[in-house]
């Protein structure tokens, strides 16, 4: 299906268009659909293709000229999504900047804070990690415990993250620090900005569960900081990193969702060489994974609508994850089922194809960026008004 | 295709959410259900003649304002949630399409106005047993003499068939299937009320004997007549089952926060909470497919169209079943008692899965179609 933005947008289409086609060639085009939001393959070429955007003025469209940004609205923003999800661009790995860090500060940062920091992510010159999670604070974020205390114009900073993605790439992190230490929960945290090129700053890579080393776990022992690099002011890290996992769950969904609908098409590409579309039990499943993939698709249109028409977003985008996340996950299943034995077949040390690849990180989905289970509870308290769970220690 | 949502359409559902909310609430609701008519013919003028509900995707040189499926889905989204006593699928969704996509000019210019002004109640009979597949072994047979047709069978669970003044209905002829007009005084048309699991939604058996019909198409210009009429019935169904959805979570939702168990509302309870959000993420899921459903059939591409609405009656279908049967289950021994309304979703829930085209039928179309299947480009 086409997805018809209007004609005023059509000239930028094709700008779009044009561009991608004289720039996806090479080793990009040999790449295509590479990548994904915890797949780290093809690292360096992705990052060489971040550079190559940069360079084209595509990086930060929405953001403001001022610091590097393109200054357009989020129409154009969206367009370009969908063009360059259209010509299986590879998947950007500078995400962590692009989508998180960067609207963050944006938002929420000091003006020195975005003179230094922007125009770095839009030139992909510097890449971000982010410490949020910990051993004992995962979807319990409040509990954190890495403390950071002031020592003349620096912060200085101990404690363990964890599951920070592409840390081991990291230049900076951005951490939730615990900066009043007579503070409880989500009061007295901070949101500070942390090279990572020093000797208090230990990242060790994780292996996932395919393998690779994606994720990573970061160990703070006196690493410091200035003074002034934390975001919102001391005291605000939990509005600021809140603020930030609402980005992370809104317009970040889409680019991903889009590389859905190309699964979808594969997954019915497979079905009929495989002649799965005659059985019908598979039949009844590969229908309905295609559907959730046109689903997922509306669902975003009407929230992108709201958003360009300057209205809050509905209900629907509140459930956009959860949806998402459970069926592309059905979708994963389905894809090795009709691919028949040999889809378990791996290559030497581990090498995964894109099905597998595909299959098996999917199950991060419903773990990263608030769990289905604190999906649903968002769902339930913030979007439906239900009473929240009588907790040990209100936070308010 | 325009997908935003514009002011006229948020004042449209503001204006007919507040007319519902005077004339199709709980007690009007019941009592409807329990006459044969199962509508209230002052309510239905109204409708037409002050709101202009019925004609809004009929042009306005057939007595309509000329909008389109987009703002008459609005129209079904809010009868879906008042589960609105009223044979607007059967004349607004289903008759006005038929009519609109035929070309008998004298036929159109005589009951499109009517329509969309809530004059009349029209209906279409598309099989003999009332199934999806159009024009099975069960259809009536139409005989020519003369240049008369007439026609002689039998056709079951017709919606509205009792208060229809105008019947449409499909009959097989020596050329295919045919596309007739009869009107309600016609020879040896015998009409008798069909009781029915879903009260709100009244149904007909409908006996031909030698009926005198007027042939509006025959073959394959009344397959793609059909066609075009079953897709935009099953877009406006898909809606109103949305709407529905949205009804039965909200009446869930409501009720998890006021019953007390254990000294907490039950909502704070996560096996309870985790239910109403997986309602939520039901609902807006139906939501999102009626929509693209709607904006394909204003978009005017009959293949996109008849995707779209296949999806819409999947997704739809299921999300109002399970959604009815989780409000129940939320509600409790109450949500099981004749007196609370959980049961009357339930029950709309199974009629509309079951009317134009069972889950399971829309899924074999879909799979029929993912074959040349082309890339989205």
């Amino acid at each position: 299906m086409r997805v018809d933005f209007g004609a005023a947008v059509e000239p930028w289409r094709a700008e779009i268009r044009t561009w991608l086609a004289e720039h996806l060639v090479g080793e990009f085009a040999r790449h295509l659909g590479v990548g994904g939001p915890t797949d780290a393959e093809a690292w360096e070429l992705r990052l060489a293709w971040d550079r190559e955007l940069a360079a084209g003025g595509w990086l930060g469209l929405t953001w403001p000229t001022e610091y590097g940004g393109r200054g357009l609205g989020l129409l154009e923003e969206v367009v370009f999504e969908y063009e360059y999800a259209r010509a299986r661009a590879p998947y950007r790995a500078t995400t962590n900047g692009l989508d998180l860090l960067g609207p963050m500060l944006l938002a929420m940062g000091s003006s020195a804070q975005k003179q230094r920091f922007v125009p770095p992510i839009l030139e992909v010159r510097e890449l971000w990690g982010q410490g949020f999670s910990e051993p004992g604070a995962g979807s319990d974020l409040a509990a954190v415990s890495t403390r950071a205390r002031l020592d003349g114009d620096e912060w200085v900073v101990d404690g363990q993250k964890v599951w920070t993605s592409f840390g081991t790439e990291a230049d900076w992190l951005y951490v939730l620090a615990r900066t009043d230490p007579e503070s409880r929960r989500h009061r007295g945290l901070s949101m500070l900005l942390l090279p990572t090129g020093q000797p208090g700053v230990e990242v060790r890579p994780i292996r996932n569960l395919a393998g690779a080393g994606e994720f990573a776990e970061v160990f703070l022992a006196g690493a410091r900081t200035g003074a002034d690099l934390v975001v919102g002011g001391p005291g605000e890290g939990w509005r600021v990193a809140m603020g930030a996992l609402s980005i992370e769950r809104g317009a970040t969904l889409l680019p991903q969702q889009l590389g859905f609908e190309r699964e979808a098409e594969e997954l019915v590409q497979l079905a009929r060489e495989r002649g799965a579309l005659d059985d019908p039990m598979l039949r009844r499943r590969i229908v309905d994974a295609w559907i959730s993939v046109r689903v997922m698709r509306t669902t975003n249109l009407r929230t992108v609508a709201e958003l360009v028409a300057g209205r809050r977003p509905g209900a629907q985008a509140a459930t956009s994850k959860l949806y998402a996340s459970t069926h592309h996950q059905r979708l994963g299943h389905l894809a090795m089922e009709i691919a028949g034995p040999a889809a378990q077949v791996v290559a030497e040390d581990y090498g995964l194809d894109r099905r597998q690849r595909g299959f098996l990180l999917s199950l991060a989905e419903t773990i990263y960026g608030g769990s289905s289970e604190i999906q649903r509870n968002l769902i339930g308290e913030q979007v439906l008004g239900l009473p929240r769970d009588p907790r040990p220690e209100s936070p308010s | 295709m325009d997908f935003t949502v514009s002011a006229e359409q948020d004042e449209l559902r503001q204006v007919v959410r507040a007319f519902l909310g005077r004339h199709s609430a709980e007690p009007q609701v019941r009592a409807l259900m329990a006459t044969d008519l199962g509508y209230d013919p002052a309510v239905w003028r109204r409708m037409g003649g002050e709101l202009g509900l019925q004609g809004l995707a009929v042009p306005e040189k057939y007595g309509g304002s000329g909008f389109g499926p987009v703002e008459l889905g609005v129209v079904f989204e809010e009868a879906g949630r008042a589960l609105l006593c009223a044979p607007l699928l059967s004349s607004a969704g289903l008759a006005a399409s038929v009519l609109l996509a035929c070309d008998d000019e004298d036929v159109r210019a005589d009951v499109l106005p009517r329509i969309a002004r809530g004059w009349s109640v029209a209906t279409v009979a598309v099989t003999g047993d009332g199934s999806w597949a159009p024009v099975g072994a069960a259809a009536p047979v139409a005989e020519a003499r003369a240049g008369a047709w007439t026609v002689t069978g039998e056709l079951t669970c017709v919606l509205d068939g009792l208060a229809a003044d105008v019947v449409l209905l499909v009959a097989r002829t020596p050329d295919g299937p045919g596309l007739f007009l009869v009107s309600p005084g016609a020879a040896g048309l015998g009409r008798v009320a069909l009781p029915t699991m879903d009260q709100t939604r009244k149904q007909a058996r409908l006996t031909l004997a030698g009926t005198p019909a007027r042939l509006l198409a025959a073959g394959d210009a009344a397959r793609q007549i059909l066609g075009r009429a079953l897709t935009a019935g099953a877009a406006y169904l898909a809606a109103e089952q949305a709407g529905a959805a949205a009804a039965a979570t909200e009446s869930a939702v409501g009720y998890a926060k006021l019953r007390v168990q254990y000294g907490r509302p039950i909502g704070s309870f996560q096996g309870v909470k985790h239910k109403c959000a997986d309602m939520l993420v039901r609902v807006e899921a139906a939501r999102s497919a009626a929509a693209a459903a709607l904006w394909a059939l204003a978009g005017g591409d009959d293949e996109e169209a008849a995707v779209a609405a296949s999806v819409a009656q999947v997704v739809c279908s299921d999300a109002l079943v399970r959604v009815a049967c989780d409000s129940i289950q939320v509600h409790g021994g109450i949500g099981f008692t004749w007196e609370h309304p959980a049961h009357l979703y339930l029950k709309r829930a199974k009629s509309s899965e079951l009317l134009l085209g069972t889950p399971s039928q829309h899924r074999e179309l879909l799979a029929a179609r993912l074959a040349p299947l082309t890339p989205a480009t």
